[in-house]
């Protein structure tokens, strides 16, 4: 229940390729995140999976089943949209009801199933209201309880937070962590923000341009990026990158730093620079500072908790040898 | 906008032009009900009396009179049927993706652009005429009697007629409200498992209700004064065959010379059309609210 294989699966709009030929294995209950720039075809590759768009070539096996050529109703999978295309003539009820409506299940079950789905989401005292009358929020966790009614082998998720305020991002963010450990159905969510990829997945796809970067855990990805690209994707601030004199003393066309894993000192370190603008988060203070033969990038540094260094100030860095990764002139990383 | 002072001296402003299309709107009401109490007869000048209720009387009882009302709700409903299912239909039709697109919208409208008299008198002459019609000639090729639209079943002949005139309006208003559905709701009824027909009926019916109910609306207006079609198509008959409101008051005010009665006429009409009016805000009103 909820195995997804994707075989050289490929999409083509008229004479542009979108997605070249990509191989996807996603396992039952697992939490997929697909990542990538803007453009880069993960709406594209999630609306293939749905069914909502044919394939140019290559075949889809839903648990096992050839589902390449099944339309979406048949494939047991729900949608959560960007724009959560709730209906908006129907009250809530009606709303998370439809898809048993037109399943044709009957009437008791249908409000059995809709009570639980409520329960779950917090939607029992907006039952009779319409979606007009919602806030963002809540219309996000109707979105999700149609789509939970069904009872699907697998969701799928299109950016389901990005017209939501960050607080109220940060909060769903964990209620669809949460629902995902109760229901152990598989999940598969497209987002651009690396913060939910990082705090939500069992395994981020990071997508460029139509191709597969990488396909890892969390963690994986954070300290084995494979190339240039997924290591300055994934992680915030990003990763610093290093080419020339710089990197040639650590055997490498570039080097990539993390700005956590710099040490900062008022005296003495391997690159000596000056401070820019820097930004206090409280918890943490990212400076941007300007050395001396590392290009015209500033490095980013995190330093926790409050530091007594403001602009101009002249300071040394020093890299953490043990996380310091080399970069080839392709852009591969190498161990 | 908001603050008092402005809004005062907005109602200041708009007063003369409230007030002018006041007057435009009250003195001729106010002239038709002053003639419908007098006898009035552009036979007879100089003799205008007052009479009471006898154009009323006289109006109502004419036997001709219930045949007209009968014609013209028959005509509104009948219109508004073809031309409401006919729109949604040429609507969906015209949405689908299709090569020469641009060209058969513009097609499809087109019959909006022809005057009324001249497309009745094309389709008396050049489609139902029975010896030159192309009906006929479709008839005769066939084997068959050409048929007499026109003098066999003429009201529904005239419906069908202004039925054509309105079908682009309901295509047209309908083809834009069916373009602003948001396209991701009928992808999420897909997904749940909507067939065509469910997502045309949950989906789009109600996304159109607000464009169907303009449609009728103003449509309804237009209707309940058809004219010219049946002036140059059949003058009224055979009979009181396709005698509606309109026409019975253009009888008895022009053809007979009786001003009064047909100011009297005008004055039902009125009347009729405000109940219309009620029925229509009642049964569909709700959904021009929010
Ligand atoms: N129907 C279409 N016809 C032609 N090109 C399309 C179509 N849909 C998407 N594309 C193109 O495919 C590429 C990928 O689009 P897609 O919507 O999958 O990107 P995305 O990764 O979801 O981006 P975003 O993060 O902005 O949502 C884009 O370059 C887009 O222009
Ligand atoms: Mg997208």
């Amino acid at each position: 229940m909820g195995n997804i294989t994707l075989n050289q699966v490929r999409k083509a709009f008229g004479t542009v390729e979108v997605i070249p030929p990509l191989d996807l294995s996603i396992q039952d209950g697992e939490f997929v995140v697909f990542v990538g720039p803007s453009g880069c075809g993960k709406s594209t590759l999630l609306r293939l999976i749905a069914g909502l768009e044919d394939v140019s070539a290559g075949t889809i096996r839903i648990d096992g089943q050839d589902a390449t050529e099944l339309p979406p109703a048949k494939r047991g999978l729900a949608m959560v949209f960007q724009s959560y295309a709730l209906y908006p003539h129907m009250s809530v009820r009606k709303n998370i009801t439809f898809p048993l409506r037109m399943a044709g299940i009957d009437k008791a079950e249908q409000e059995r199933r809709v009570a639980d789905a409520a329960r779950v989401l917090n939607l029992t005292d907006y039952l009779d209201r319409r979606p007009g009358q919602l806030s963002g929020g809540q219309r996000q966790r109707v979105a999700i309880g149609r789509a939970i009614v069904r009872e699907p082998s697998a969701f799928l998720f299109d950016e389901p937070l990005s017209n939501l305020d960050a607080a109220l991002r940060v909060g769903m963010r964990l209620e669809i962590s949460e629902l995902h450990k109760r229901l152990k159905t598989t999940m598969i969510y497209v987002t651009h923000d690396q913060v939910e990829a990082m705090t939500m997945a069992d395994k981020i796809v990071v997508l460029r341009a139509g191709n597969i970067e990488q396909v890892g855990s969390p963690l994986e990805l954070y300290r084995s990026p494979r190339n240039r690209f997924v290591a300055g994707f994934i992680g915030s601030p990003k990763m610093n990158f290093i080419e020339g004199e710089a990197a040639a003393k650590h055997r490498a066309f570039a080097i990539g730093i993390r700005p956590e894993h710099i040490s900062v000192s008022t005296d003495a370190g391997e690159w000596g620079g000056t401070v820019g603008v820097s930004e206090h988060l409280g918890s943490d203070t990212f400076l941007r500072v300007q050395c001396e033969g590392l290009g015209e990038e500033p490095v980013t540094v995190r330093v926790s908790g409050e530091m007594a260094l403001g602009y101009g100030d002249r300071v040394f860095l020093t890299p953490d040898p043990a996380h310091i990764h080399q970069f080839n002139e392709q852009g591969l990383r190498s161990e | 906008m908001a603050t008092l002072h402005s809004r005062a001296s907005a109602r200041l402003m708009l007063s003369p032009a409230v007030l002018l299309l006041l007057a435009w709107m009250i003195i001729p009401l106010c002239l038709t009900v002053y003639f419908s109490f007098l006898r009035y007869n552009l036979l007879m000048p100089g003799e205008e009396a007052f009479t009471g209720w006898s154009n009323y009387y006289f109006f109502i009882t004419d036997p001709s009179f219930k045949d007209a009302i009968i014609n013209t709700l028959t005509l509104l409903g009948g219109v508004l049927l073809i031309t409401v299912a006919g729109g949604i239909l040429f609507a969906l039709l015209l949405d689908q993706p299709m090569w020469g697109q641009g060209i058969v919208r513009i097609m499809v409208i087109a019959p909006f652009f022809v005057m009324p008299t001249v497309s009745a008198l094309v389709w008396k002459n050049m489609f139902m005429n029975p010896v030159n019609g192309v009906f006929a000639h479709i008839a005769t090729g066939l084997g068959l009697q050409p048929y007499d639209f026109l003098s066999q079943i003429p009201w529904a002949s005239i419906i069908w007629i202004v039925s054509w005139q309105w079908l682009p309006f309901a295509t047209l208003i309908l083809l834009t409200a069916l373009q602003s559905l948001d396209q991701e709701q009928l992808e999420a009824a897909e997904m749940d498992g909507a067939s065509w027909f469910n997502r045309f009926w949950f989906i789009m019916l109600p996304h159109l209700s607000r464009a169907i109910t303009v449609v009728i609306l103003i449509q309804t207006i237009f209707l309940l004064s058809v004219f010219a079609e049946i002036l140059v198509t059949t003058n009224g008959g055979p009979g009181t065959a396709t005698t509606n409101l309109t026409y019975l008051i253009y009888v008895q005010s022009l053809l007979q010379y009786d001003v009064g009665a047909g100011s009297a006429g005008g004055v039902i009409a009125i009347i009729l059309a405000n109940i219309v009016a009620i029925f229509l805000m009642r049964m569909i009103g709700k959904n021009l609210d929010a």
